[in-house]
């Protein structure tokens, strides 16, 4: 009996041992350099209109290449969702409308203030400052470093980036610079590379 | 909206001199139902000013109606609906109360007076001994009849010559605030304007139009458009000025989609392709040398005798401006070979009329022609060429038999509309050693809507080749100022123009009264006594608002820090107005906390009415400094397509706090739907600058 | 073409159009409800507001496809909702309306926030009613009627 649980505890601290190596040593280990660059590319993606239109800094998102401030003066309101009768999903569904040339995704609504990528004049902040909002915890929804990358490829609201939808006259908006995949990667040698943050 | 002075009195003052008042049958206004509904027919399609409230208030009070039974609807195209001093059926000028109020007090009293006579033919009294009072005859020894019970047999009597109007001190409707007629069903969702036609067969048509003004159709591929199913007939049609391409379907989605997927190859050659920067840089050239005279007195060297330091030399640039009304623009047209049906929310009914009969080889009278509820107009629907009509006629020939109903997207009209036209004015004052100004050298350009249109109207307007409604606010000022030389151009555009709420008040206003509170400033004088002091003699209503402001704006004296004020008066068809506006500045944005407007509109037939439309062409007239408040063309190309990027006033842009005074009159009525709109652009930038320093003479206010 | 199942102010109603047709339209022209209206086509301006399980929402940007089960009120049954009667009673007895063409829309988007918050601020108001335009710039009224409607609310 006492083998058994003798036994057990063993298998138990291997399991433990090795949840905590899967976290350190499943990612291929990238040298810090490495790390930068490949941190550059997840920050032009951040940075490009789809995503950064999204996390503003102010009362307000954007729309547009030019990231200008949404029409009809829709604000965050106390959730990022809007005010009554001016919600988000007052006009954005749950999916693209291409007929009508609105884009849609589940859950439609702004990046907390927390997770704001741009300042007050609507300028994007420097990679510095984003990579560090990125990695700190009490702002990024409390993600660690495998929810991170679980976020980026799979929340809903990331993927509609690369499934942007038409505007009215047919056009297609922009796509962020890297493909999706490529998002992934680079965020994947990043973390492996322990998240290093430019100064 | 369109003024049309012909050599008829406009003015009340005028109006005694008139030739005596025509004689108009009852029965064609005034239907009393059995079931007691009085129905009233409205001679002016109703665009949200109010006069398919107040018209009817004149005639029931004069009829002594119960007002709870009237109902009024909206008269058809007909000589009979005519407006009295101008002699056609329309809407414009802020006419309407002004020109009928008499011919509806006399409806209803012809109708009050073959009612009681024929109460007192049936009882055996004299008339003498009946009165009236909400809708019943009251006869000697307590007898009474209701209208209803007597309306068929007075309709066949005789329409007295003569009838008595009351006396102001019997009314019981006009001069109170009476809430609208269309209220209710505005609010429910069961009124219907003209794009809300739905009659048997209707089809509905988009039309394809060229990217820049005057372009044609060289040659189109509809073989997608005609695979989307429902579509009835895609083909060419002439446009006033070049071509287009229509489209027509079951519904309006199947039309778009169809368009949508229409390839047209337009012949864009040989046409001029307007461009707004090159034309503010052409039309500042031509303000430099004097034009056709609109106006000179005095001296006019007297300028040129001024020192420099003791003048102001200004120039104010003016964008093109859309109407963009709420409701887009559409009417429908049906043709049967020897008739047709119009069903259009038409300003000029008249005119209309005609121009369908035209299209389709008609006489006028073959053609019905129904006025429908306008969503705000604007000017928008004062079709001086008809074109409007004249399309919907075309496609309703090619589709004989079944109601097309023609709709303007809201793109179709930003980019392919009629716009309140671009101007720039150069003005040089020389101001005296009082601080009056001592001579004005006031040089317009712009295009004129009228003039080389060869409408019944433009030799009435156009004088020395210059279009009064181009320097209306400037050639008659109500300042007192010895030594004026004004003189205006009108290039032609290839861009079309029209008319649009407050017409040429709208700028000249501005310049006039931006320019008038920097005299003031100059001379350290309050602003309001500055104007008063300058004002003619004859400018009585000016004096009455201008002076009852300074009583309502007390306010002004205990501003909070970071808070200005500005001010400016104007007029419209002999209603003045002024305004005190408070502003601070918010965001990098002018943020208006409160205007006091007051008013001398004669009597205030409708109290309620005059207030909103106060409130509201105050709001309207913020749309001339929003930011992406302007209509501008690149290369041919009108670049707003919708109000996205052409963004006027939201709730926010407009003040909450409008009190609004109305100078108590006995004085006929005059008309308020235009008269507010000028005033509050130079007032708000009179406050801006004591916040910024600057003058600001080119609208719109893109940055501060 | 594809046939969907609406539930319109409670009642049932099937429909069979293009599943790109925006629901305002499958409103005004299949329904033949003409209470909602077409402003822009691209939701900048409210007047096509209804509300979509509760929500204030601009048909003219929804596809029928995109429409779901959600339940639909419209302008011309908003007035069987407690608080939809009171804002239209305050619609009339402000005097709100000029030309009146927004009206629907405006009243759908007060509807929303007085159901979301019976005691609104100004900037309440304000921030709620910020995407409705009016061109008759009936605003001032807008306002009063709402803080009317409030009072009526508990």
């Amino acid at each position: 009996m006492v083998r058994g649980l003798l036994l057990l505890l063993f298998v138990g601290a291997c399991i433990v041992m090795s949840r905590s190596a899967f976290s350190s040593n499943h990612f291929k280990r990238q040298s810090k350099s490495d790390g930068l660059v490949a941190w550059q590319q997840v920050y032009s993606v951040l940075t490009s209109p789809r995503c950064i239109n999204c996390h503003t800094a102010t009362n307000y998102p954007q729309q547009g290449d030019d990231r200008h401030r949404h029409f009809a003066n829709v604000i965050r309101g106390p959730e990022g969702k809007g005010v009554p009768a001016l919600n988000c999903v007052s006009c954005h569904q749950s999916a693209n409308a291409d007929s009508t040339g609105v884009p849609g995704g589940h859950n439609w609504h702004l990046a907390p203030l927390s997770m704001r990528w741009q300042d007050e004049d609507d300028q994007p902040l420097s990679s510095a400052v984003v990579c560090r909002s990125l990695t700190d915890r009490t702002k990024n929804g409390g993600l660690n470093a495998e929810a991170l990358l679980k976020h980026h490829e799979e929340e809903p609201l990331v993927l509609w980036a690369w499934n942007p939808g038409r505007r009215q006259d047919g056009a297609t908006r922009t796509l962020p610079p890297l493909t999706h995949p490529e998002f992934v990667t680079a965020t994947r040698q990043w973390i492996d590379a322990g998240m290093p943050c430019p100064r | 909206m369109v003024s049309l002075y012909l050599d008829l009195p406009t003015s009340a003052q005028e109006a005694g001199q008139a030739p005596p008042a025509k004689i108009y049958p009852p029965d064609a206004f005034i239907h009393i139902r059995p079931d007691g509904k009085i129905v009233v027919q409205v001679n002016r399609v109703e665009v949200g000013q109010g006069t398919h409230t107040a018209l009817p208030m004149i005639l029931a009070d004069e009829m002594d109606a119960d007002w709870s039974q009237v109902i009024a609807e909206l008269a058809p195209a007909a000589d009979v609906y005519k407006d009295p001093l101008i002699g056609v059926q329309w809407v414009g000028g802020s006419t309407a109360i002004a020109n009928s109020f008499p011919q509806y007090r006399e409806l209803g009293a012809r109708a009050r007076s073959m009612l009681v006579q024929t109460a007192a033919d049936r009882w055996r009294v004299k008339p003498e001994q009946c009165h009236t009072a909400s809708s019943i005859v009251y006869g000697p020894g307590n007898r009474s009849v209701r209208y209803s019970d007597l309306a068929t047999e007075a309709a066949r009597r005789t329409i007295p010559d003569k009838v008595a109007l009351k006396n102001p001190s019997e009314f019981k409707l006009i001069g109170k605030p009476v809430r609208r007629l269309d209220g209710r069903a505005k609010c429910d969702g069961s009124h219907k304007f003209a794009i809300d036609l739905d009659v048997p067969g209707m089809l509905t048509a988009l039309v394809a139009r060229p990217p820049v003004f005057s372009g044609k159709v060289r040659s189109f591929d509809d073989k997608e458009a005609r695979a989307v199913p429902g579509v009835r007939d895609v083909f060419e049609y002439p446009l006033v000025k070049g071509s287009a391409v229509a489209v027509v379907a079951d519904k309006f989605w199947i039309a778009k989609q169809a368009r949508d997927r229409l390839k047209v190859d337009w012949d864009l050659d040989g046409i001029e392709h307007a461009d707004s920067s090159r034309l503010f840089a052409q039309y500042k050239e031509l303000a430099k040398t004097p034009g056709g005279v609109a106006l000179k007195r005095g001296d006019e060297k007297a300028i040129d005798r001024i020192p420099e330091s003791q003048q102001i030399v200004a120039e104010f640039e003016f964008p093109y401006l859309a109407h963009a009304p709420m409701e887009p623009l559409s009417l429908a047209v049906r043709f049967d070979g020897d008739r047709a049906e119009a069903w259009v929310p038409a300003q000029l009914p008249t005119w209309e009329q005609m121009a369908i009969a035209e299209v389709l080889g008609l006489a006028t009278e073959q053609v019905k022609f129904n006025v429908l509820f306008a969503g705000g107009s604007f000017g928008r629907r004062g079709l001086v060429d008809s074109h409007l009509v004249r399309e919907a006629a075309a496609i309703a020939k090619r589709v004989r038999g079944r109601p097309v109903k023609l709709i303007f997207t809201r793109e179709d009209d930003m980019r392919s509309g009629y716009y309140r036209p671009m101007f720039v004015h150069r003005v040089e004052v020389g101001i005296g050693s009082d601080g009056a100004p001592l001579a004005w050298r006031h040089v317009v350009v712009g295009q004129s809507f009228v003039k080389g249109t060869g409408v019944a109207m433009e030799a009435v307007l156009v004088k020395n080749g210059v279009d009064k409604l181009a320097v209306e606010g400037s050639s008659d000022s109500p300042y007192d100022i010895p030594n004026v030389d004004l003189t205006a151009h009108h290039p032609t555009v290839n861009v079309p123009v029209l008319s649009h709420r407050s017409v040429g008040y709208g700028h000249n206003s501005f310049v006039r009264e931006t320019l008038m509170e920097e005299l003031a400033d100059r001379a350290k004088t309050d602003p309001i006594g500055y104007r008063l002091k300058l004002l003619n003699k004859d400018a009585y209503k000016f004096r009455a608002v201008l002076t009852l402001l300074n009583e309502k704006a007390s306010w002004r004296t205990r501003l909070p820090a970071g808070h200005a004020v500005g001010y400016a008066c104007s007029e419209y068809n002999n209603t003045a107005c002024a305004c005190a506006a408070e502003l601070s500045i918010v965001n990098g944005r002018p943020k208006i906390h409160r205007v006091t407007v007051t008013v001398h509109c004669g009597l205030a037939v409708n109290p309620l009415t005059v207030e909103s439309q106060f409130q509201g062409g105050i709001g309207f007239g913020l749309t001339q400094v929003m930011p992406r408040g302007a209509i501008t063309l690149k290369e041919g190309r009108v670049e707003q397509g919708n109000f996205d990027r052409c963004t006027p006033p939201y709730i926010a842009d407009a003040p909450a706090d409008i009190d609004v005074h109305v100078v108590q009159s006995t004085e006929p009525p005059t008309g308020v739907g235009e008269a507010p709109v000028p005033i509050i652009a130079p007032a708000v930038v009179n406050a801006l600058f004591h916040l910024t320093g600057k003058r600001y003479r080119s609208l719109p206010l893109v940055e501060l | 073409m594809a046939t969907y199942q609406l539930n319109v102010n409670g009642q049932r109603k099937e429909v069979n159009v293009d599943p790109s047709t925006p629901l305002l339209w499958v409103l005004r022209e299949e329904l033949k409800m003409t209470g909602t209206k077409y402003g822009c086509g691209i939701s900048v301006c409210g007047a096509c507001t209804v509300h979509l399980d509760g929500v204030a929402t601009r048909s003219c940007v929804v596809p029928i496809s995109l429409l779901g089960n959600r339940r639909i009120v419209t302008i011309e049954g908003i007035g069987s909702d407690p608080v939809g009667r009171i804002v239209q009673e305050a619609w009339v007895e402000k005097d709100v309306v000029q030309c009146g063409y927004c009206q629907s829309g405006q009243i759908m988007s007060a509807c929303a926030l007085l159901k979301a918050n019976p005691k609104p601020t100004d900037d309440n108001i304000e921030e709620s009613m910020g995407g409705n335009l009016c061109r008759c710039a009936a605003y001032v009224r807008i306002r009063q009627a709402i803080k009317d409607a409030s009072k009526h609310l508990a």
